[in-house]
């Protein structure tokens, strides 16, 4: 099952390359059924690890647990509904290309960037997972530089250049591990055999193995003052690469960072990392809260408040515990449906309006009702208003840290999110509502409608109920973090 | 006979390669500069070959052999091939900080690095990481140097590829025995991020007519 979700992109993004159909839709249909048969695999591969434990296959050179099982539920999902936007945006609006074979490429990146994502929590060898990971930059440049605009091309240099450097010192960081697991010992160098070892690990070699992991792939997570380029990247893609950009593509890195909390809880002679997280995760949070204060492109608001979002986790994973570190999963979880969601109703928007700017549109539920709502619905999400699914994960990281006696980073945490959320419901009330001109708003596609449907639901329903199955993933994936 | 002078030849081989380092950061000819990579490459070759025959790693052969196909070999042919030549060769590259400026920062680069890997190499005391350990952190600090203070495109890019060479090289002491898989994935990684980077300069080339990125600065904060 393992093998397929990696074999699956790799043909889809052939098959989107044979010159069939009629103005790119036949690249557009593969890619949403490929995209529904690996959400499809990844529910039956959460289905397996929920009942019976991590996976393994291929003698062990692929394996999967419970955080790495809601990884690959969240990308594959935000593929599918990526895949169905896509297909409005990039086939039916032309948005960036006249050319079929433009189209194209862009399929076949997006099935590579796919594929690199899943990647990284199936293989085992940690190694091989930086190649992964340095692989969701380098297939996903040449996405953010797809409008080919000046502005999008220094972007995509900006992303590539800082976080290129940011996985070489990465790569120095996750072999010194390696070293260190030598000399451990011969425990395998996966996830799990680092926490066997890390007791036995010299801890030099843990520390500072950590610390260039933390800097290397927290420039790709977006942690504060690493964060520089995102905000460009995940404004000048087109909106349904930068859904996949900041809903998932900063989890995965983020995924490698918080991988590491339960390895060095496991050595007693190592500094506890839980100080460390809370005060990355707290600068981060703040930094963005207030540049979220004064921002003038919609896109790069929901950018900015990625960062806050990733800031966030840290906070509630540094807090340690299981209450705290099952809501950072839900965090995690809530982060994804709703930052896609919101990209979503921005390129929408984007669509009917033409313009990124806060201050050039007003009144934009008047001018396109449907795109109003969709950009009010989702800036209240991300926010974290009620009833959505970041207003519970958010409450219920609040409720583990009250609940533990952390008051001052609670606090903190509770301020910072207080100042995002008046900052993103001004902006987005300053553009949906209000005398709107009399300018004529953009037909907008019926996929981009299909696939910001898809994507409000769980965001809806998670934040009202959430589904047996899902909590028990919830509290597995939570038990890899430790303690 | 060669196993008695491994570690001082290791040691020369270090020593030029932080030499082709500080180099780069501190060469105004693009071609030089590409040149002095190249160079660079070679050492970190003849080191790989140098501890693996000591240690009787086939793993550090194929690295050894690995590294020349790509960096030596591979990378300048695929720049050469998404640039053209007129980028490529281009003369004069410009820099934030003046000359003497930077060399003195790189020397305290290199004293950082020091000061950082001591501690690992004492905690553990495997044989040449007290060499390629702090050479090689110094290079990928110097690497990291180079991306900064380089306004070009294509500067930016050998900085880039000078921190990976630095990471090769200590990972050869401290790591010699790393899987194959991993060694072939990372030399697949090399040239595809130089390719990929590479055909970014292209476009930015052709875009605005220029490959000084630096002058790319409209999108930020006011």
């Amino acid at each position: 099952m393992l093998a397929a979700v990696l074999i699956l992109p790799l043909l889809a993004a052939l098959l989107v390359l044979l010159p069939i159909g009629h103005r790119g839709r036949w690249p557009a249909l593969v890619t949403v059924l490929t995209n529904a048969i690996l959400l499809a695999l990844a529910l039956a591969i959460v289905a397996h690890v929920s009942h019976a434990g991590a996976l393994h296959e291929w003698n062990q050179s692929l394996s999967i647990d419970a955080f790495g099982a809601l990884l690959l539920l969240l990308v594959t999902f935000l593929g599918f509904t990526t895949a169905i936007f896509s297909w409005g945006y990039i086939v039916e609006r032309r948005i960036g290309a006249t050319r079929t074979g433009k189209v194209r490429l862009y399929y076949t990146l997006y099935h590579l960037f796919i594929l690199s994502m899943v990647a990284v929590p199936v293989i085992s060898h940690v190694a091989l997972v930086w190649i992964a990971v340095e692989m969701t930059t380098l297939m996903s440049a040449f996405l953010v530089a797809y409008e080919d605009t000046p502005a999008s091309l220094e972007a995509a240099w900006k992303y590539v250049v800082l976080t290129s450097m940011g996985a070489i010192l990465g790569l120095l960081g996750i072999l010194i591990l390696y070293w260190g697991t030598r000399v451990a010992g011969d425990v395998p160098f996966t996830w799990a055999g680092l926490v066997t070892g890390a007791p036995h690990m010299p801890k030099t070699l843990l520390w500072t193995g950590f610390l260039l992991i933390l800097v290397g792939f927290g420039t790709k997570v977006g942690l504060v003052p690493l964060h520089t380029w995102l905000p460009d990247a995940h404004s000048q893609a087109p909106s349904p690469v930068c859904a996949l950009l900041s809903g998932v593509e900063t989890s995965t890195a983020l995924f490698v960072i918080l991988r590491l909390f339960p390895v060095l809880q496991a050595a007693p002679l190592v500094a506890d990392p839980r100080p460390w997280f809370i005060a990355i995760g707290l600068v981060s949070v703040g930094a963005a809260a207030f540049l979220l204060l004064h921002i003038r492109d919609y896109k790069r608001m929901f950018a900015f408040s990625t960062v806050e979002h990733m800031g966030i986790i840290m906070v509630a994973v540094g807090l340690g515990g299981m209450p705290a570190h099952l809501a950072a999963m839900y965090q995690l979880t809530a982060h994804a449906l709703t930052k896609s969601f919101c990209f979503f109703a921005a390129g929408t928007t984007l669509v009917a309006t033409g313009t990124q700017e806060v201050g050039a549109v007003h009144g934009l539920i008047h001018r396109a009702p449907l795109a109003g709502t969709a950009l009010f619905l989702g800036g209240l999400a991300i926010a974290g208003a009620p009833p959505f699914v970041v207003f519970i994960s958010e409450f219920s990281i609040f409720r583990a840290g009250l609940a533990d006696g952390q008051y001052l980073s609670i606090a903190l945490l509770a301020l910072f999110v207080a100042v995002a959320f008046c900052a993103l419901t001004f902006h987005i009330n300053r553009i949906v509502f209000g005398r709107a001109e009399d300018v004529p708003a953009h037909a907008i596609p019926r996929p981009c409608l299909a696939a910001l449907v898809i994507a409000a639901i769980p965001m809806l329903i998670l934040g009202l109920y959430l589904p047996g199955p899902l909590a028990a993933l919830f509290r597995a994936a939570a038990a890899t973090l430790g303690h | 006979m060669i196993s008695l002078f491994t570690e001082p030849l290791d040691a020369f081989c270090g020593g030029f390669f932080l030499l082709t380092a500080i180099g780069i950061v501190s060469t105004r000819q693009m071609l030089a500069c590409l040149r002095l990579f190249m160079i660079q490459a070679l050492l970190l070759v003849a080191a790989a070959l140098l501890i693996g025959v000591k240690l009787s790693s086939g793993d550090l052969v194929a690295v050894a052999v690995i590294t020349f196909v790509t960096k030596v070999v591979a990378i300048p042919w695929v720049l050469k091939l998404s640039l053209g030549s007129e980028i490529y060769a281009q003369r004069e590259i410009d820099q934030v900080l003046n000359i003497p400026l930077a060399l003195l920062i790189s020397a305290a680069l290199v004293l950082f690095s020091y000061f950082v890997a001591t501690p690992m190499v004492t905690a553990v005391g495997q044989p040449f990481t007290n060499i390629n350990l702090p050479i090689g952190l110094a290079g990928l600090v110097l690497g990291a140097f180079t991306v900064t203070v380089r306004r070009e495109a294509m500067a930016q890019l050998i900085g880039l590829l000078v921190m990976e060479n630095g990471v090769f090289f200590a990972s050869i002491s401290i790591v010699p025995h790393l899987p194959v898989i991993a060694e072939i994935s990372a030399a697949i990684d090399v040239p595809v991020m130089s390719l990929i980077i590479g055909l970014l300069i292209r476009r930015i080339h052709k875009r605005t007519g220029s490959t000084v990125v630096s002058e790319l600065a409209t999108l930020r904060e006011d």
